[in-house]
């Protein structure tokens, strides 16, 4: 079952700080989610192939033509910090 | 005459048309109810009372010059807040986005636009429609206006509250697992879940890619059937669109019952329903027969297996798309990290509630090395079976009818520290979404004073077919009681 150190390294791959509190909380409630969802696992389907996607369109394809999109202000109006045209972000390494 | 906020939009488009009364007049009775209810119901995150008047004054304009002013002009409406409106707020109820300003419009929302729209305001939802009660709206929740001491169902429960307090005529919401049904049913409304890929998605805040849809809420078939005709339709902005003509779903109401075959899947109807739940369906079924259709019942075995897919499923394509939520291109940012990930990890923890932390969580685990195939690929091989039960129940029946949820709306706070509880409110609408079919909700009956809702599903495109079906039901159900969130109590 789900253990309090899944729980600190999935919170860590979804890029989510967690409290202490959210922690023990989340341990107690993803078990008992995926305790429910394990009744999945009793069905056998071997020789079935997984869904995507409900409708069978594949591959829309459409001409590559240039049409009018955002402008470089547009698209950095909600930016929390853009200078120059460009996003500002904390330093990476 | 009614009042003008509690009128069908058919019945105030006849009105417009004929220029009996004038749009702003419909607008004013509106805006007059939302400031004598609004308080009470809390179904808005923003009220746009300026843009509507100015919509409301084009579509006067245009029809006194003797122009055709737009199928949706005049008529009040409330847009759920995860569709982007350019230059109006759009929250998706979350403080993650509580000051973006969308650039662009729904193609939902353009295409309205385009029709005369008159928005009133942005609805009320669970943050990132994740929910089944509205409160899980960073803001506030929403009540029910049949019993303030209860939840209009979600995650669309702006929208019906709106539509069902008379603060809205008609709605716009989404659905991903009974998001526009379930809240329908609760507020004694009509909502229709369509096929996947029949109205487009783009500008819908995304939350599980393969199940979202966005649809009508309405105050009859009628209504729902020509909000529908305005929003369905191939849009190249959306690689999930589907091509196609649309059907004429006004046209479809009228054509009666007579010789249809109607299937009641047994894993809907079990366990868990109350008895006046159970009653208002065995009623709606018993009207059926009378007018001339075969009621028997189906089996689709696969469907006690669609709750534990679906929160496999759902959460795992949330965590994925939920990933664009990092505090660099719109949103939140938590200033005062050191580096990169720590803006992430704190600008995520300060934009999050619970409900959508907990599901980036599931969805994260369940797509994570070592579980990917016995979560995430299990569960999508059990969509394919779910899928072809429902394939092989339309090879003997018409439609699908069952509740639309196994009890009526129930008291705020009630299942909020459970929930697993609270998803289980969506048994009977999640496997619609998982096998990509359109459903439609209408109001069957009262259950100790509060509506109850019926599921008619249907097959892939088959949604005039629904609204057939489903308005001759309203004329046989005779549905007539109404809300009084003023007093906080039906009537």
């Amino acid at each position: 079952m789900i253990e309090k150190k899944d729980v600190e390294y999935v919170a860590w791959l979804a890029r989510l700080e967690l409290s202490e509190e959210e922690i023990e909380r989340f341990t107690r409630q993803l078990g008992q989610v995926l305790e429910h969802a394990e009744k999945i696992k009793s069905l056998d389907t071997s020789e079935i192939r997984p869904t995507s996607h409900p409708l069978p369109l594949k591959n829309v394809m459409r001409e590559d033509l240039v049409k009018p999109g955002l402008t470089q202000e547009e698209a950095l109006s909600n930016a929390p910090r853009a200078e120059g045209g460009y996003f500002v972000v904390p330093r990476i390494i | 005459m009614d009042k003008l906020y509690a009128m069908k939009a058919w019945e105030l488009k006849s009105l417009l048309e004929r220029r009996e009364v004038s749009a702003a007049e419909v607008l004013d009775s509106v805006l007059d109810r939302i400031v004598e209810v609004e308080g009470k119901v809390r179904s808005y995150i923003t009220v746009t009372e300026e843009e509507a008047r100015k919509a409301a004054a084009a579509a006067d304009a245009a029809r006194a010059r003797g122009e055709d002013a737009g199928a949706a002009a005049g008529v009040p409406m409330a847009v759920k807040d995860v569709l982007c409106t350019r230059g109006v707020r759009t929250t998706c109820g979350s403080r993650m986005l509580e000051n973006y300003l969308p650039v662009y419009d729904a193609t939902v929302v353009g295409r309205l636009r385009a029709e005369g729209l008159t928005m009133v305001g942005k609805a009320n939802m669970d943050e990132f429609a994740m929910g089944s009660s509205t409160e899980n709206s960073a803001f506030f929740p929403t009540r029910n206006p049949w019993d303030l001491g209860r939840v209009p169902g979600g995650s669309s429960g702006g929208s019906a509250a709106a539509v069902a307090a008379g603060e809205a005529v008609w709605a716009l919401g989404s659905d991903t697992g009974g998001s526009i049904r379930q809240p329908a049913s609760f507020c004694g409304l009509v909502g229709l879940k369509p096929t996947y890929g029949l109205v487009s998605r783009y500008g819908l805040v995304a939350f599980a890619s393969s199940l979202d849809q966005v649809g009508p809420i309405a105050r009859d078939v009628r209504d729902c059937a020509l909000l529908l005709s305005l929003l369905a339709g191939h849009d190249p902005l959306d690689s999930t669109s589907l091509p196609g003509e649309v059907p004429d779903y006004l046209a479809a109401l009228g054509g009666g019952v007579r010789g249809l075959k109607v299937g009641v899947p047994r894993e809907l109807v079990q366990e868990g329903l109350t008895a006046g739940v159970r009653e208002s369906l065995e009623n709606a079924l018993r009207l059926l027969e009378e007018m001339g259709a075969e009621v028997s019942e189906a089996s689709l075995p696969n469907l006690d297996y669609a709750l534990s897919a679906y929160y496999i499923i759902a959460p795992a394509e949330a965590s994925s798309n939920l990933a664009r939520f990092d505090g660099v291109r719109y949103g939140l940012r938590v200033e005062g990290a050191a580096d990169m990930l720590e803006m992430y990890g704190r600008t995520r923890a300060a934009g999050f509630g619970p409900e959508v932390k907990r599901r980036i969580m599931l969805g994260t685990y369940a797509l994570s090395a070592g579980y990917y195939e016995a979560y995430y690929g299990q569960a999508q091989k059990v969509r394919t079976l779910i899928i072809m039960d429902f394939e092989e129940a339309f090879r003997r029946f018409d439609v699908l009818v069952s509740p639309t949820s196994p009890t009526p709306a129930f008291g705020l706070g009630e299942k909020v520290e459970d929930p697993l509880s609270m998803y289980l409110s969506d048994v009977c609408t999640i496997p619609v979404n998982l096998a990509g079919i359109p459903a439609v909700s209408i109001p069957c009956g009262l259950d100790e004073g509060l509506p109850v809702g019926l599921q008619i599903m249907g097959k892939v495109l088959d949604e005039a077919n629904l609204l057939r079906v489903a308005h001759a039901l309203e004329e046989a159900l005779e549905f007539r009681a109404e809300p009084d969130p003023a007093r906080g109590v039906g009537r």
